[in-house]
């Protein structure tokens, strides 16, 4: 290995003249620039799709209207689930995959380097028609980020056609990147990077990539249905003319639940790089790991109807999907028992990457339970479309998949910056957000189960008080991100300089690069052992 | 991995294509948006932003091709490039195939499910009787449980003759590419040519079915499910073949300035292996919407 990073450095004297000003971002083709875009890009993005939770939660404050009219709540909750999906989570963990693949499996860069640029580049675009449609007469989306028929079709608002295109773009900018990233892993391994050698990040990320090229030409069809539906005069989801709304239900969550795994896969291979590496172990079971993330990959195309209990399906289909989907629990299960045997006797320290890591196994599986709970189908009929189901997603989305994004940030900060982040700050984001995400999401379980319905300005008054409590734990969450943004500033402009392997138990390709990482990675592969 | 030369990977520098590609999209989708919003009023901006939006995808495309052109005759390519845009295209294929695949999973599930039920069956005897009496659950779905009348596109005629078209232009093709193994210009351009002539026959003959459908079979894009299935289905698959059409004239075009060796001639491989799957879309199409 010291032969390769002494060329590394080599080839850094030769090659690291980065180009200058904005037009090195405009037109980059380097997978680091690329992967720092998606990653501001998505910071933004938190930060806008977080403004429009706090106006949801001023507004259910109390019970009665206060603050917004109910079509713009509407707006509100529909625009602050398309912009956490595929605004947020999704370009994150893309990011994610631009800086690391290459550097984990030893690739000079990204397969195709433009076509990587074009996939960043169509994300703005796509985010602004969407939020522009939000000041457009009649309002912007409001028929949820699901977009059932025929709320999306005989009575959405008239922007409905931008909504539809702007789902059209932000896909192609997801199959381009999903495609890249195939490519890449399967074609740019440096010699002696066997599949079974990859680090799981990898493996998880080529799963996603198969799951976003398999499901996001479905969505795109089915925005394109709502769109003819709407302006063509067609009928696919119109009983009127021999369709049926239950079809949108199943072309959209055919696309919906395999994407809610694109949402958690990559943070399984996250949390498999940090876990072993502050516990100063190796990954308990690598190959049940991998076996794991295929079959629930695989799984996830039998399940959509998980969805649709309420529907009014045959039983047969119902226990179909029923069973289907506790099945799913099971390589879940396979996951976080590795984890846990992971971290059994080893020496484990704390660091903010660790603390968050933690913080996902405890609080995804309280999401997986729930899940699990909303699989029963007769309990489904009571909990479908309750606060409860709000309660699940956030469990494995924002202390899933979101606190794996934060926890890969701390881990990898020192690499990309070459500074090492603020550890008091760092633990302090850590505990206001633990704390305040449990305030905000525990009692929705409550509020769920007690009957408040999902999606709604107002409520009965005997849900006031969780409800002012959660909207308290929403703005401290909120807050909260603010120390996350001072932390990647100060880290990014300074801070104590990092080794190139500033933690002692970790593994991998990147740490024999020095810090932060030369702007051209393995310019001539590495030697594998 | 011992086998893959993993040296020399060529990394582009900085390029302009791509952000020009992008505002290219978003011209495509404001257009495209708003056009749709202005159907039936005077206003025209979306169509000019639509087609602006389209002209500079063409320019973008021309352009980026083209450096992938100078890169490659500059010899800077090596094979495991080659592999990427292999690869890349073949999941780019698969993609197109989910897509088509989610518009016949529609197909499926309305003549399978939804008509049936519509007309009564399952648990849905009551919804059956007292919505919509009269509804009689058949396919083709000739009358709507509303009431409006069309009529169903038979095999026969122009889709037969489309079907033996395509099938016989995806195999001109391939005799083409044996001819570009082989270094035999001649075959290469001639076999080439007519593929290219066979596209445009089928576009032809499908344009000439939809004026009949449109013209004398009340078969609109919105004459109830089966209208609605056959026109995207086919429409779209149109579209691709108008794209694949494009793709072997350029094709044919690049033959005749010299382009391509028997060894290196990914962008004739990636529009074959395209033109390939459109004939094969349109097999699915002959059977489940025209025949069965
Ligand atoms: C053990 C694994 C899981 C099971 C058994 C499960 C089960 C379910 C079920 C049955 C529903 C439908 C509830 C209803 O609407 O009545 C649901 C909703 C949902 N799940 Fe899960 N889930 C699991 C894991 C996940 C993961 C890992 C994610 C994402 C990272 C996720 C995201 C969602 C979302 C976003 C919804 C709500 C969609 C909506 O209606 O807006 N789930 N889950
Ligand atoms: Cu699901």
């Amino acid at each position: 290995m010291n032969t390769a990073s002494a060329t590394q450095d080599e080839h850094e004297i030769e090659h690291d003249h980065k180009p200058k000003g904005l037009m090195r971002w405009v037109l980059t083709t380097n997978h680091k620039d690329i992967g720092s875009l998606y990653l501001m890009f998505s910071f933004l993005m938190f930060l806008v799709g977080g403004a429009m939770a706090m106006v949801i939660r001023a507004e259910l404050y109390q019970p009665g209207l206060q603050i917004v009219e109910p079509n713009f709540f509407n707006q509100m909750t529909t625009v602050h689930g398309l912009i956490m999906v595929f605004g947020a989570v999704m370009p994150a963990f893309t990011g994610l995959a631009n800086w690391l693949i290459p550097m984990m499996i030893g690739a000079p860069d990204m397969a195709l380097p433009r076509m990587n640029n074009w996939s960043f580049w169509i994300l703005p675009m796509a985010f602004s028609i969407l939020l522009a449609s939000l000041f457009m007469e009649g309002g912007g989306p409001n028929f949820g980020w699901t977009f059932y028929a025929p709320l999306s079709t005989t009575y959405s608002p008239d922007s409905t056609a931008l909504f539809v295109f702007a789902v059209h773009i932000m896909g192609i900018s997801s199959i381009l990147g999903a495609i890249n990233v195939v490519v890449t892993i399967v074609n740019m391994r440096a010699p002696g990077m066997t599949y079974m050698k990859m680090p799981l990040f990898v493996w998880t990320w080529l799963i996603t990539a198969f799951l976003l090229i398999a499901v996001m030409p479905v969505l795109a069809a089915t925005v394109t249905m709502v769109l003819t539906d709407k302006y063509f005069g067609t009928s696919f989801f119109a009983a009127a003319g021999g369709g049926d709304p239950v079809l949108f239900q199943h072309i959209f969550w055919f696309f919906g639940h395999p994407e809610v795994y694109i949402m958690i896969l990559p943070s399984f291979g996250i949390i498999s790089a940090i876990i072993p590496a502050f516990s100063r172990k190796k990954l308990f079971g690598y190959s049940s790991m991998v076996y794991a993330t295929a079959s629930i990959a695989l799984l996830s195309f039998l399940v959509w109807a998980h969805h649709m209990f309420t529907t009014g399906m045959p039983v047969a289909a119902e226990l179909f999907f029923m069973y289907c989907t506790m099945l799913i629990s099971v390589p879940t299960g396979v996951k976080v028992f590795n984890w846990v045997a992971t971290m059994w006797r080893g020496s484990l320290t704390f660091e903010t990457p660790m603390l968050f890591a933690i913080a996902f196994i405890v609080l995804f599986t309280i999401g997986g339970f729930s899940g699990l709970m909303l699989a029963i189908t007769p309990v489904d009929f009571q909990y479908h479309d309750t606060y409860f189901v709000v309660a699940h997603f956030h469990y494995v989305l924002v202390t899933g998949a979101i606190f794996s994004i934060m926890a890969a940030c701390y881990y990898w900060l020192p690499k990309w910056t070459g500074h090492m982040y603020d550890e008091r700050l760092g633990k302090m984001h850590f505990w206001a957000s633990v704390i305040s995400v449990n305030v905000l999401f525990f009692p929705m379980h409550f509020l769920g189960l007690a009957g408040m319905p999902r999606r709604v300005p107002d409520y009965a008054l005997q849900f006031a008080d969780f409800n002012q409590l959660v909207s308290i734990g929403g703005f401290a969450f909120g807050l909260s991100q603010l120390i996350f943004l001072v932390v990647l500033i100060k880290c990014a402009r300074g801070g104590k300089k990092a080794p190139a392997k500033p933690w002692e138990g970790s593994e991998g390709l990147e740490w024999n690069m020095p810090s932060p990482a030369p702007y051209h990675s393995h310019t001539t592969p590495p030697e594998i052992k | 991995m011992a086998q893959q030369q993993t040296t020399n990977y060529y990394v582009p520098a900085q390029s302009y294509w791509p952000i020009v590609g992008a505002i290219g999209l978003l011209f495509i989708a404001i257009g495209a948006g708003t056009t749709v919003q202005q159907i039936g009023s005077e206003a025209s901006s979306g169509s000019w932003m639509l087609t602006i939006g389209i002209v500079i995808i063409i320019a973008m495309m021309f352009g980026w091709f083209n450096d992938v052109i100078v890169e490659s005759d500059k010899g800077l390519y090596s094979a495991q490039m080659d592999r990427s845009f292999r690869q890349g295209m073949s999941w780019f294929i698969f993609s197109e195939v989910m897509f088509f695949a989610a518009f016949f999973g529609a197909l499926f599930y309305v003549r399978t499910i939804a008509i049936p039920w519509l007309g009564g069956a399952s648990n849905n005897v009551m919804t059956g009787q007292i919505l919509w009496p009269d509804f009689e659950a058949v396919w083709p779905l000739v009358t709507t449980p509303a009431g409006d009348t069309t009529t169903a596109m038979g095999w026969q005629g122009l889709p037969l003759a489309n079907t033996i078209i395509l099938l016989t232009s995806s195999i001109t093709l391939h005799i083409a590419h044996k001819g570009l193994e082989e270094n035999n210009r001649k075959k290469l351009t001639a076999l080439l040519a007519i593929t290219v002539l066979l596209g445009v026959a089928f576009l032809v003959l499908q344009a000439e079915e939809y004026v009949e459908a449109y013209r004398h079979m009340g078969l609109t894009l919105s004459a109830g499910v089966y209208g609605n299935t056959f026109f995207l289905l086919t429409g779209f698959h149109g579209m691709h073949v108008t794209i694949g059409t494009i793709m072997l004239f350029v094709m044919l075009w690049r033959v005749l300035k010299g382009h391509f060796t028997p060894e290196r001639h990914f962008a004739f491989q990636a529009t074959s292996w395209y033109w390939h799957f459109v004939d094969v879309v349109w097999l699915g199409l002959f059977f489940f919407v025209y025949i069965l």
